[in-house]
């Protein structure tokens, strides 16, 4: 099964909880900035996503989208 | 219509139902238990009607102004000590705009006091007593009939001003058996738009009063602060009795003015030339009628059961244009029409 | 053919959270939208936001809210509630709120059996005002109004209010939920599903208690915050049903 997500990463605020909670390891930490001056989180492509959706449930922010396809 | 004899403090309950009060909270006090135990008992057979027996004061008044929101008339009732537990609630009803009556039956205080009749929460009703730039209307009934009257009137300013108000009376009047004819109530004018019961399928709205932008927060005390200068313009009410040809007028509200006026039906028998100016609302106080009134008499005594609140407004009121003596008693210790004609004279003899 | 795994549910404002990275409130928040959006409901839910950290509530839910005066919550949901008995109403609120200056409003509102809901939000700390003791504050725990850790005969003991207030029989249905964990979070969000169907259905009291992270009082990372309530906190407000009387409530509703 495929997924991806989509991060607005303008409201990020840098918690890593999706980091921590990725069954996957898809989503780790960047060095850019937002307007807020967290550093967002990112996506590594070669590690891929699965559409379970755990990072969106963890995060606070509602900043992920998940869609499966 | 009949008159009925009712006493005070149920006088009060029913001129509320039939007003349309739909929820009552209170906990009890005395000397006010009977008003609870009256909308304890009626309020249920008025449609839609709610009692509920606070655990505190302090939750009452938090539910009156939940009702108030839900868009019901609302009433809560308590006596001195507990008014001053339901302060924060009523300047968070001002700060929300949230209209409710609430009734202060005033016992002897300060602290746990007695449950004599007394007037010593004057301060406490006009200056706050709760926190921040608000006003409460306050009323002021000095009769069975006014109890009536006024709390079906502080129903509709409190509407009309999306405001609390308060019916300040004391044990005396909460106790006593008058003769009351219970006029017919205006129809309730209070547009949905300020009443919160959901969003339907429109934009959701919410009753805050915090502000935490000073800007903002400015702009709405000064909101607040024109809506009180209209109320001030537009709302004194006063009695004025037997001031035409008088040479001193005692200023007195409620049950003082009662027992005014009996010191003074005697006194007149004697001779002397001794009036009332009777305020009936104490905020907004009838400043310029009382300052107008100085023109024409140059000698006021204020007689208060306190040790002297209302004295400040006469004196800011009549601002140095006359003279202004005081006789006060405190605690519970309510003296007779005979004894204050005693006093009265007294004073009038060093006028010259 | 692509599938929308999870988006913003419809009653939570786009505004973002004033709340800090990491803390529970946010995250309450979400499935409290989320259970209104599936029982389509925004349109008759009115929310009471209490004093602390969720003061500003009425930013995010997009339903009718008012504003209660420090832990006066109850007080006010209940004669909402009473006022508009077709309506949902739910009080929100934190330890001070719920637990110490609100003791008696939660307490009351429960004992009479309103039929009302109450989210009650657990970090054994007052986060709004920067970190001091709350009444859930566990014993040795080192906050700004217990440098020295709680201490039993200085501070008292912990408040267990799931505990304390399954035993009033006004209460119909309280669980106690953590937000830790994808695992917990759906669990508490069927709970505060459930607590709304409990109240729709006319069945009574229904608390939901929720361990929920504070990070920046806690002087922890969100992930280390989410290990301390399963390590330590949980220990002291073990998760779990404390009273569940729908079933009885929905039998004598039927028998009628």
């Amino acid at each position: 099964m495929k997924g991806y997500i989509v991060i607005n990463k303008e409201i990020c605020k840098e918690c890593l909880l999706c980091i921590n909670f990725c069954p996957k390891g898809h989503i780790v930490t960047t060095t850019e900035y937002n307007a807020l001056s967290y550093h967002p989180v990112g996506i590594d492509e070669t590690k891929e996503c699965n559409g379970c959706g755990i990072c969106a449930t963890m995060c606070p922010e509602v900043a992920i989208e998940v869609y499966r396809e | 219509m009949n008159k009925v004899l009712m006493s005070g403090n149920h006088v009060i309950g029913e001129a509320a139902i039939r007003a349309g009060c739909r929820f009552y909270a209170g906990y009890p006090i005395t000397p006010q238990n009977e008003l609870t135990e009256y909308m304890a008992e009626h309020i249920r057979h008025a449609e839609g009607g709610i009692f509920i027996q606070s655990e505190s004061e302090v939750a009452a008044i938090n539910m009156i102004a939940g009702a108030s929101a839900a868009g019901l008339r609302v009433m809560t009732s308590s006596s001195s000590p507990g008014i001053s537990l339901k302060q924060e609630g009523i300047s968070s009803m001002a700060a929300c705009e949230l209209p409710g009556v609430i009734v202060n039956i005033m016992r002897g205080g300060p602290g746990l006091g007695n449950i004599r009749p007394s007037q010593g929460d004057y301060f406490q009703a006009t200056r706050g007593g709760g926190h921040g730039d608000y006003r409460t209307i306050v009323l002021a009934p000095a009769s069975g009939q006014e109890l009536s009257d006024l709390t079906m009137e502080g129903f509709d300013l409190a509407d009309k001003y999306r405001n609390p108000v308060m019916i300040l009376a004391d044990g005396m009047m909460g106790q006593m058996m008058e003769p009351v004819l219970f006029k017919k109530p205006k129809p309730r004018k209070y547009s949905e738009k300020f009443m919160l019961r959901g969003a339907g399928t429109g934009k959701s709205k919410f009753i805050h009063g915090l502000i935490l932008d000073p800007i903002d927060m400015e702009e709405h005390n000064w909101k607040l602060a024109r809506k009180y200068e209209v109320i001030t313009q537009k709302e004194p009410r006063f009695e004025e009795h037997k001031i035409e040809d008088a040479k001193m007028v005692i200023v007195a509200y409620g049950t003082a003015a009662r027992i005014a006026k009996g010191a003074i039906k005697r006194l007149r028998a004697q001779g002397v030339k001794v009036g009332l100016f009777r305020p009936v609302t104490l905020w907004p106080f009838p400043e310029l009628r009382l300052r107008s009134l100085s023109e024409i008499v140059k000698h006021y005594l204020v007689f208060e059961m306190s040790t002297g609140q209302m004295l400040e407004d006469v004196r800011l009121s009549l601002q140095g244009y006359a003279d202004i003596k005081f006789h006060g008693r405190p605690g519970g210790a309510v003296p007779t029409p005979a004894e204050l004609a005693n006093v009265i004279a007294k004073f009038y003899e060093k006028i010259d | 053919m692509v599938k929308t795994v999870f988006k913003r549910p419809r009653s939570l404002k786009e505004n973002v959270f004033h709340y800090c990275p990491g803390c529970g409130h946010s995250i309450a928040h979400r499935i409290i939208a989320e259970v209104i959006d599936e029982l389509d409901i925004r349109g008759i839910t009115i929310g009471v936001p209490p004093a602390g950290c969720a003061v500003l509530a009425y930013n995010y839910f997009d339903v009718d809210m008012i504003e209660a005066l420090h832990g006066r919550g109850p007080a006010m949901a209940s004669a909402i509630k009473r006022s508009l008995p077709d309506r949902v109403v739910f009080s929100y609120q934190g330890d001070g709120d719920l637990a110490a200056i609100g003791i008696a409003e939660s307490f009351h509102a429960a004992n009479r059996g309103e039929n009302i809901t109450i989210i009650f939000i657990n970090n054994a700390v007052y986060g709004m005002t920067g970190g001091q003791m709350a009444p859930t504050t566990m014993l040795e725990q080192k906050t700004t109004t217990s440098p020295a850790g709680r201490h039993r005969t200085l501070d008292g003991y912990p408040v267990k209010v799931s505990e304390i207030f399954s035993q009033l029989e006004g209460v119909t249905y309280l669980e106690r939920c953590m937000v830790n964990s994808p695992l917990n979070i759906n669990k508490t969000k069927k709970a505060i599903k459930k607590a709304f169907q409990c109240q729709l259905d006319g069945f009574g009291f229904s608390l939901i208690e929720i361990l929920s992270p504070c990070p920046t009082n806690w002087k922890m990372t969100a992930f280390n915050s989410c290990k301390w309530i399963d390590e330590v906190m949980s220990k002291t407000f073990p998760p779990g049903v404390y009273k569940d009387n729908i079933a009885a409530a929905k039998k004598s509703a039927e028998g009628r």
